[in-house]
């Protein structure tokens, strides 16, 4: 797979929080079509490193580079527009409005016009579609209640598909599978794989180390901001420093 | 025979906001009638009032938009205080080319609409980052930092202000501008925040972040509602100005910044139809309190008071909630 140049490479990337280094000299690198696990216990930078690199964040030092192009300290909404989509790990609808209004908002975004030719098309209809997709049951009309109304479930649902509605080519699903049962979880496994098989690119940060590491091509490790391992599931926890940050040192 | 009630608006919405399927003239009558109330009301009723009520009418105008103007801010959750700002802006630019160089009221009126909307925008643009109180301190800040300029720089007539402007030829004349003015920017504005656009806007306020990671500059969102907003803003304040023959210090006071937010309270936010019938309520009410004399204030705010508490929500949406329920006897077969 080397001699395919990757999707996002990071290299060396630090961001610091008054003294506290969040993210310390972080480099890795996505592949197109890979899924890439993120973990690491709390506190460990993960969510800042996504912050990092969909610009919601600016970084001390290091450099982002998507397809090759320098998108370092770029605003969000050009690096959503270039096709990287993020979810959020508290999810982040609009209460006030009905669920699949939720997703007019992304199908109305600057790259979605692009991408279909400067035309919308009915908008209501594809937002209908792709909730369908996540699992909104059409006959039971949950597409049409309001966002306060729905249960956690439904919500880190429609946080996926507001990803999914900006047509992007990298997703970043930050804790996607938190709060969820292990049925919801199960369902969800077939929507990413789905997207996988679209030829979609994957980051996930996670805590659910065991369904992660099932559908993970790669992961890597991060503890106090630093990345300590890479490698497939079962490599990682093999790992003495991963292990030592999960469980503490031995005394 | 038997009969049972339904709502009136059941099989209208067809499960969406903007596309109607009438079926009867009732259907057609109860989706107008709110919609002509106001048209009515404001065009119908001018001619004959008294010239007293024509002038408490013509005010009241002025503070509707300004109300309104506030109601276009909050949709994309800007907290404004500074309402005076876009009065006091318009009526100086209106006020400044009326007696400098004598432009009519038909010029300097569009002028300072457009003008005090942009420069009351790039003067925002700055603290449009911020958010909630620290965006109202700002606007509240402006304006008092205006007239003290005016103040101390003696710029613009200074302390006496610009005085013995072109007034509107006639009180029934000024009384159709701003009503038209009114219903423009009523009918407009609602428009705006029921189209798309207008969903990212209220997005905005919802959850900026979110509109953020959809690929969306909120902060150019941002400025062209404030932009809209201070353009109506500046509209009420250079009528205001013509109507007076004055521009001067008393178009930053803080009674255009408070009025609006008030009648917002009390009529319904994020509505524009609320805050206009809030400005309705409230300015003729103080004008009608005058006969107490020196308990006017207190009666004024216990109204206030009283209202607040009774019905936080406002009374718009109050109304748009028991219209909706309206209902009708129909057959069972």
């Amino acid at each position: 797979m080397n001699d395919i140049s990757p999707l996002l490479s990071v290299s060396n990337l630090s961001k610091s929080f008054g003294g506290i280094m969040a993210v310390y000299n972080v480099s890795f690198e996505v592949t197109e079509g890979e899924l890439l696990g993120i973990i690491g216990p709390n506190g460990s930078g993960k969510t800042t490193l996504v912050n990092l690199i969909t610009g919601f964040v600016k970084p001390l030092s290091g450099y982002i580079e998507y397809r090759g192009r320098d998108i370092t300290g770029w605003a969000p909404y050009k690096i959503v527009t270039l096709g990287i989509a993020r979810t959020f790990q508290m999810v982040r609808p609009f209460y006030q409005l009905p669920a699949f209004k939720n997703l007019i908002v992304p199908l109305y975004s600057p790259r979605v016009k692009r991408m279909a030719g400067g035309k919308y098309g009915d908008r209501d209809a594809v937002a209908l579609d792709l909730l369908e997709e996540v699992g909104f049951e059409r006959d039971a009309h949950v597409s049409y209640k309001v966002a306060s109304a729905l249960p956690q479930g439904y919500l880190k649902r429609l946080e996926l598909a507001k990803s999914m509605a900006l047509r992007p080519d990298l997703i970043i699903m930050d804790e996607l599978f938190s709060g969820l049962s292990l049925a919801e979880v199960a369902s969800i496994v077939p929507i990413i794989e789905k997207l996988r098989v679209q030829g979609k690119t994957l980051i996930m940060i996670e805590h659910r180390l065991k369904e992660l590491f099932r559908i993970a091509d790669r992961v890597i490790v991060l503890n106090y901001g630093e990345k300590i391992a890479e490698g497939s599931g079962e490599e990682v926890m093999e790992s003495e420093s991963v292990k030592r940050a999960y469980l503490g040192r031995e005394t | 025979m038997k009969k049972r009630k339904e709502r009136i608006d059941r099989g209208i919405k067809a499960r969406s906001e903007d596309i109607f399927a009438l079926s009867s003239h009732l259907e057609m009558i109860y989706l107008l009638l709110p919609r002509a109330i106001p048209v009515a009301g404001l065009l119908g009723v001018a001619p004959f009032l008294s010239s007293y009520w024509r002038e408490v009418f013509i005010s009241t105008g002025v503070y509707a938009l300004l109300a309104i103007s506030w109601d276009m801010l909050i949709s994309a959750g800007l907290i404004s205080l500074g309402q005076s700002l876009f009065y006091g802006i318009g009526s100086y630019i209106a006020g400044a080319l009326n007696c400098y160089w004598n432009w009519p009221p038909l010029f300097t009126i569009p002028v300072a609409t457009l003008g005090g909307g942009l420069v009351c925008a790039i003067m925002l643009l700055p603290v449009l980052r911020l958010r909630g109180i620290y965006f109202a301190m700002v606007t509240l800040v402006l304006p008092l930092m205006f007239s003290r300029l005016v103040e101390a720089t003696r710029i613009l007539g200074g302390t006496e202000g610009l005085t013995g402007l072109t007034p509107f030829p006639n009180q029934l004349v000024a009384l159709y501008v701003i009503d038209l003015a009114l219903l423009s920017a009523l009918f407009g504005f609602r428009r705006i925040i029921d189209s798309d656009y207008g969903l990212i806007v209220r997005a905005i306020s919802d959850n900026d972040r979110s509109v953020m990671s959809a690929g969306f500059n909120i902060h150019w969102y941002k400025s062209q509602v404030v932009l809209l907003g201070a353009a109506v803003g500046s509209f009420a304040g250079a009528f205001g100005t013509h109507v007076d023959m004055f521009a001067g210090m008393p178009g930053f006071a803080l009674d255009y910044s408070i009025m609006p937010v008030a009648a917002a309270v009390v009529g319904g936010m994020g509505t524009f139809a609320g805050p206009m019938v809030g400005a309705f309520i409230l300015v003729p009410l103080s004008e009608i309190l005058r006969a107490l004399g020196a308990l006017r204030i207190v009666f004024y705010g216990l109204f206030l008071v009283l209202f607040v508490v009774a019905l936080p929500e406002g009374l718009f949406h109050y109304m748009q909630r028991k219209y909706h329920q309206c209902e009708r006897w129909v057959e069972v077969e």
